[in-house]
Formats: C-alpha cells, structure tokens, sequence
C-alpha cells in the first residue's frame, strides 16, 4: 500500500524525522491559509501517488503538478489550477490521476541533495538501509554508472540499527559535526519508523541539507507491507482507494487477488502461480492478457459470480478463458459458479473453459447441462490456443 | 528414501481445530498420513476426528506422540509465534502453511533460528507430500494442502514455489506414468525458510529421485542462484518453469513474493540462468511433464 506525501510528513513528524514546514489544502482558500504560516517562497505540489508530477500536465492544459510561488495569493491561484483537475505524468497513464489535494511548503534553500532508503531485503532477510551523495534523481541509474557512490548497511533484524552504523553512513556521505548528528537523529525516527509502522520501503530523495544547517525530508515515498495491516488500522485508514484501478477496489472487496492489464482476453484462474502462467500462455498463444486473477484455493460460487462480473466490467475484454485444477477445489462448485453467474450477466463474448482435477466428470457436466454456451478445452495450452482463436 | 519426510514420518498440526486446519488434517488422516497429534491452546485433552489427541502446547504433543514434523494452519496473525514454538520444542520440520504473514515477523522468526537444527518450509506454500505405494498414493506422507490422489511413488522430486502450478506439474508426471519421490512447495512469500537451492541439495543426494522439476516465478533471485549451484554440482537432469513473464513489474501477483522491482527477478533472468545450467525449461505449463521426459533424455 501507498500513501501520499503530505500523509508521509505527517508520519515523519509522528517520528521526530525533520520536514519542510507545511500543510495539506483542499481547497485555494486553505492554501491561502497554509501559505499565510511560510516564508516567501512556497512550493505547491498536487498530491497524486505517481511520480513525474513536475514534468506533468493537466488535462486542463496547466503545466507541472509541482509549483514555485511568492505569495499566499499566488498559492491559492495554483492550488485553484490543480484543485480537482487531472493530472497526467509518465507514470499515470493517459487516463491521469484526479487531484483532489495539494501539499503547500517552505521552498527550502537546498545546499546539497541525498538520497535515503530503508527497504525490506529478501536476500538477506533484513532491513538494509541505501544511502547515496547523489540525491533528487534516478538511483537505480546511479547504482548503475557510478555503485561507488551508493551506501549500504544491513541491519540485523533482532538487534536494529545501531550506532556505528550510522556513523559508517554519515561518513560515506561526507557528513560531519553537527549536520552528521541531525542525520543521525533522522536516521533513527526513519528506521524506527519502518520497524514499527511494517514497511517494506520507506524512500527518501531528496533528502537535503540547507545552508542553515539543517537535515530535511523534502519527498518521501512509502510501501507498507498489507499482510501487516491488520495491526495498523491508523495506516489503513491512510489508503485512497481513489488512487487505484476500481476494478482492483472492487475485486478486494470479495477477497479476489485481480490486477487490470490492457489485454482483451479475461483470466480467472484458481492461484497466483498458475494464473501468472495462464498469463503467459495468453500471450504466446498470441493474444493480449486483460488482466491477472486468482480466485484463491478455496474459491467459493458466490466469489466465481463476483470474479466474472468483474472481468466483464471491463469494456477491453472481448473473451473469456477460466483455467481451473481443482486440487482439493471441487470442480462442479467452480462449474456451478459459473452456470450460476453466466445467468446472471448475459454473456455475450467467447468463453473458454478448462477443468482439470478433483471431480472434473462432474464439472464437466454441469456445464454441458446448462445453456451456457462455452467452448471446452483440455489442456492449458489448447484452451489459450482456442481463447484466441475465438476472438479473432 | 524420499526427502525430507516418509511413510513412518509422525507429524502433529498446530491450528488442527480451526475450520481450514481440520478439514486438511482430516484428509491428511484419508491418505494414510501419521497424523499423531494437534495442538490448540485451551483445547488440550480434547481429540480430533475421534482418534487424534490435541494438545495445549507443541511441547507436550511432542513430548506424548514424538512426532518429528509440526505442520502450521495458524491465522497470520499467530504464525510466527506458532513456528517459534515448535522450533523450540525441537521439532525436525516446520511446515507453514499459513498465507499473509507480516514479512517482518518471518524476518525475525528466521533470525531467531539462525542456530536451530529445525528447518522451515514455507510460509504461503502447499506443503511436502512423499507419495505412498498404495492405490492413488495411498499411505504416503502428506503435509500441508495439496491433493494426495494425483500422485504417485516414483522417481521424480519436484520443487515449486506456487500450489496450483505443482499440482499441474505432478498431475502431468502422473499422467505420463512418472511417479514422485518427494513434492515440496517452498512458497510464495519472500522471506521463507527453505529454498530451490536447499531443496535441489537433497534432492541430489536422494538415491531414489532420479530426475527433478523445479518451478518458480518472478521476484527474487533464488532460482538463478539454485540454477548456478546446479551447474556446478547436481548430477541429474532438471526440466524447469517460470511464471510471470508477462507480469507488469512493479505489482505484485498475488503472491507476495512474486513482483520485478528494480529490474530484478524477470521471468526472461531467471529462464536464461536455469538454460545456462542445462535446464529444460518448458515454454508453457502445459509442458512440463513433457520437459522432464526431454530432460531424461
């Protein structure tokens, strides 16, 4: 799970971890009352999950979710401009992200930017924290071209971060005296942070210093682990589903794992990996996947009804394939699922079905006994081979 | 042989009374498994299915029954603490079944058995079944959630990190009359306890398995580094598969483990990684029994 960046301020400061000063507006006139408490010069950025705002544009022809101003007035005409508009930038897609807030703050003066990253490593099965002198750009690029400039400590897991560790960092960042000591109290409100509130990445760039001394978080990016939510209602109460597909919103609501794609053949498949590889096969058969669903190992009749009416909630998908092995699933309940919701839906476009498994006769025939009109398929291979046969 | 586990195996379930528990404890019970215990706090003293004694701690079932394997169906949130009580109470194999526990409780439930002789499998995986010799396998060892009936004794060890795609898998070799030594799922999560490497390892060393199908998916590099080892030391023939190539990174496919992020773990690596070690990499899941028979030469 993501969350925004003015939630991230309100969470670094929940942890001492030091902020430009400044507020969340939903409206121009709070902007003009968050501008009122700043300095001379604000920024204000549109608050969207996707990264590139700067470089975006509105669908109303404004230019940049992120802006440099002087004063509350001006603030407020931005904050107009961004205010429930929709922004497109690299990462959105065509269709944009409606904003629906803007961060107003202190434009700090930057003497130098880092960059700072706490992430959950599976190879060493620690947190291992990424610290960098080139900060405000693409760090995988700097990993690339020039490795010799990135930092890394693995923390162990029992014992956390300790401080030699932060001095390690601080040292290979070139920092010293003062301005070492306020990264390494920063350090800690991050790291205690991520240990408690169950990240899986907590990404700091930039992370700056001014000319005054001072060790801010200027952007933040954060990941939340959601099999840990369940301990952290006050971070759940952080996710905007706005922000998301709503055919994935939808599909949570039912205990459906489903990720929309740009295809035009609907999966529903029972497991991750199996429907990973139904995907595929999609794909090499020569057809365009519309999206990835596991209905789970223990689907039930009512969440196959729910599955198809999502998949068909999709104006792209043009046909159906359901691959099922039923290991301890029974087949006729998958079946009756889909007798049950095909009644319910009118269906109009090609649908492909593979049963395989634990009382497959059955299955078999409770669909050659209902009117639905389906094509059967025997193997994975042949039922992707008749999808995309079907539609073309 | 077999790895890992066997017919004589005694294993005991730590979740045996909740709905999900029973209903596997019991159709570990049908195939013949020696389910010698459960263990539900507060539940010590009462029996499951007529025949099991359940236990209030793992101690005592272990104590009682001295069984050696403790198969986990305990709810996310009491996993971790469930996996670190019967790694203390010495087990030999911990079988997690559970999906959707917090990563940082498996990072320091691994961390705190750095020195324990207990191995992990799991968590987010189907479990290990060492198919019996009886009819559709009867009388093996079957832990955790897969179905017993596709199997079926024999030669073959298979590795995987995903249940359904196993199932295929097995359910192929079955078909084409090739019978299993011992199936583990490792599982989908990315902290887990045992890896495609440790299982490669065993499989190697098995006499009984001849050939191996070891089947992954996006994320992580632990196929890579199982199919370098490979190269090097496993003298017999590997067919394998990945899925998720055409997964959008950055998401994550269900299960958590499964996400390209930062370049890494691409179905393209992974596949020439395991081709570079003279793996037989089916192109499609309907393939990979087939590619073991190629494998086999």
């Amino acid at each position: 799970m993501n969350i925004h960046e003015y939630q991230a301020k309100e969470l670094f400061e929940k942890f001492g971890v030091a902020t430009p000063k400044g507020q969340v507006a939903e409206t121009p006139e709070e902007a003009t009352a968050a501008a009122a408490d700043l300095g001379s010069q604000i920024v204000v950025k549109a608050q969207v999950h996707a990264g590139g705002r700067g470089k975006g544009t509105f669908k109303n022809g404004f230019q940049g979710g992120v802006h440099l101003v002087n004063s509350a007035d001006e603030a407020a005409d931005v904050a107009g401009k961004m205010i429930g508009e929709t922004l497109v930038t690299h990462q959105t897609g065509e269709e944009g992200k409606q904003v629906n807030k803007v961060m107003v703050a202190d434009a700090v003066d930057i003497e130098k930017e880092y960059y700072l990253a706490i992430l959950m490593d599976r190879e060493s099965r620690s947190p291992v924290i990424v610290a960098s002198t080139e900060g405000g750009v693409n760090i995988e690029e700097v990993a690339e071209q020039t490795p010799e400039k990135i930092f890394r400590e693995v923390i162990h897991p029992l014992l956390g971060l300790q401080p030699y560790e932060i001095r390690n960092l601080a040292s290979g960042l070139g920092l010293s005296g003062d301005t070492a000591k306020q990264f390494g109290k920063l350090l800690k409100g991050v790291f205690k942070l991520f240990m408690s509130c169950d990240c899986s990445m907590v990404e700091i760039n930039p992370l700056v210093t001014t000319p005054d001394g001072q060790v801010l978080a200027l952007d933040a990016k954060f990941d939340f682990d959601d099999n840990a939510l369940y301990r952290h209602p006050d971070i759940e109460a952080l996710h905007d589903p706005t922000e998301e597909d709503p055919r994935e919103v939808e599909a949570a609501k039912y205990d459906l794992n489903y990720i929309g794609l740009d295809g035009n053949i609907a999966c529903l498949v029972n497991g991750a990996g199996l429907a990973m590889a139904t995907m595929d096969i999609i794909k090499q058969s020569g057809g365009e996947p519309a999206n990835f669903l596991d209905v789970g190992g223990g689907a039930t009749q009512e969440q196959v009804r729910n599955a198809f009416k999502i998949i068909l909630g999709d104006p792209n998908v043009k046909g159906i394939l359901v691959n099922i092995f039923g290991g301890i699933m029974d087949c006729d309940v998958i079946a009756k699922g889909i007798v049950a919701a095909c009644g319910e839906v009118d269906l109009s476009i090609p649908l492909v079905v593979r049963l395989e498994g634990n009382n497959v006769e059955a299955g078999k025939e409770t669909l050659a006994g209902s009117d639905v009109d389906l094509i059967a398929a025997d193997t994975l291979a042949d039922a992707a081979q008749k999808a995309v046969a079907a539609i073309s | 042989m077999a790895i890992l586990v066997d017919e004589n195996t005694k294993i005991l379930v730590q979740g045996i009374t909740g709905s999900f528990g029973g209903r596997h404890a019991q159709l570990s019970l049908d195939y013949g498994t020696k389910l010698v215990a459960g263990v539900t706090p507060g539940k010590g003293g009462q029996t499951f299915a007529d025949t099991v004694p359940i236990f209030d701690t793992v101690k005592d079932a272990v104590g009682e029954t001295s069984a050696t394997v403790s198969a986990i169906f305990v709810p996310p949130p009491f996993a971790g603490d469930a996996i670190l009580e019967a790694v203390d109470a010495g087990v030999d194999l911990v079988v997690a079944i559970t999906e959707g526990i917090p990563v940082m409780d498996m990072m320091k439930v691994r961390a705190a058995m750095k020195d324990s002789d207990t191995r992990l499998i799991g968590p987010n995986c189907p479990g290990v079944v060492t198919p019996g010799r009886g009819e559709n396998s009867q009388g093996g060892c079957r832990i955790g959630i897969a179905p017993g009936y596709i199997h079926r004794r024999g030669k073959v060890g298979v590795v995987s990190r995903s249940g359904t795609l196993t199932y295929e898998a097995v359910y192929q070799l079955t078909s084409l009359g090739l019978g299993q030594s011992t199936c583990v799922g490792i599982g989908g999560d990315p902290i887990n306890g045992t890896s495609h490497i440790d299982v490669l390892k065993m499989f190697n060393e098995d006499p009984e398995t001849e050939a191996i199908i070891m089947i992954g998916e996006i994320g992580g590099t632990a196929e890579e580094e199982a199919a370098v080892w490979a190269k090097e030391n496993c003298d017999k023939p590997i067919a394998g598969f990945i899925a998720g190539a055409t997964a959008p990174p950055g998401r994550r496919m269900g299960h958590a483990g499964a996400i390209v992020s930062g370049g890494k773990g691409t179905a393209e690596a992974k596949i020439a990684a395991m081709r570079d070690a003279g793996i037989e990499v089916a192109d499609n899941p309907s393939d990979m029994g087939e590619a073991l028979v190629r494998a086999m030469g």
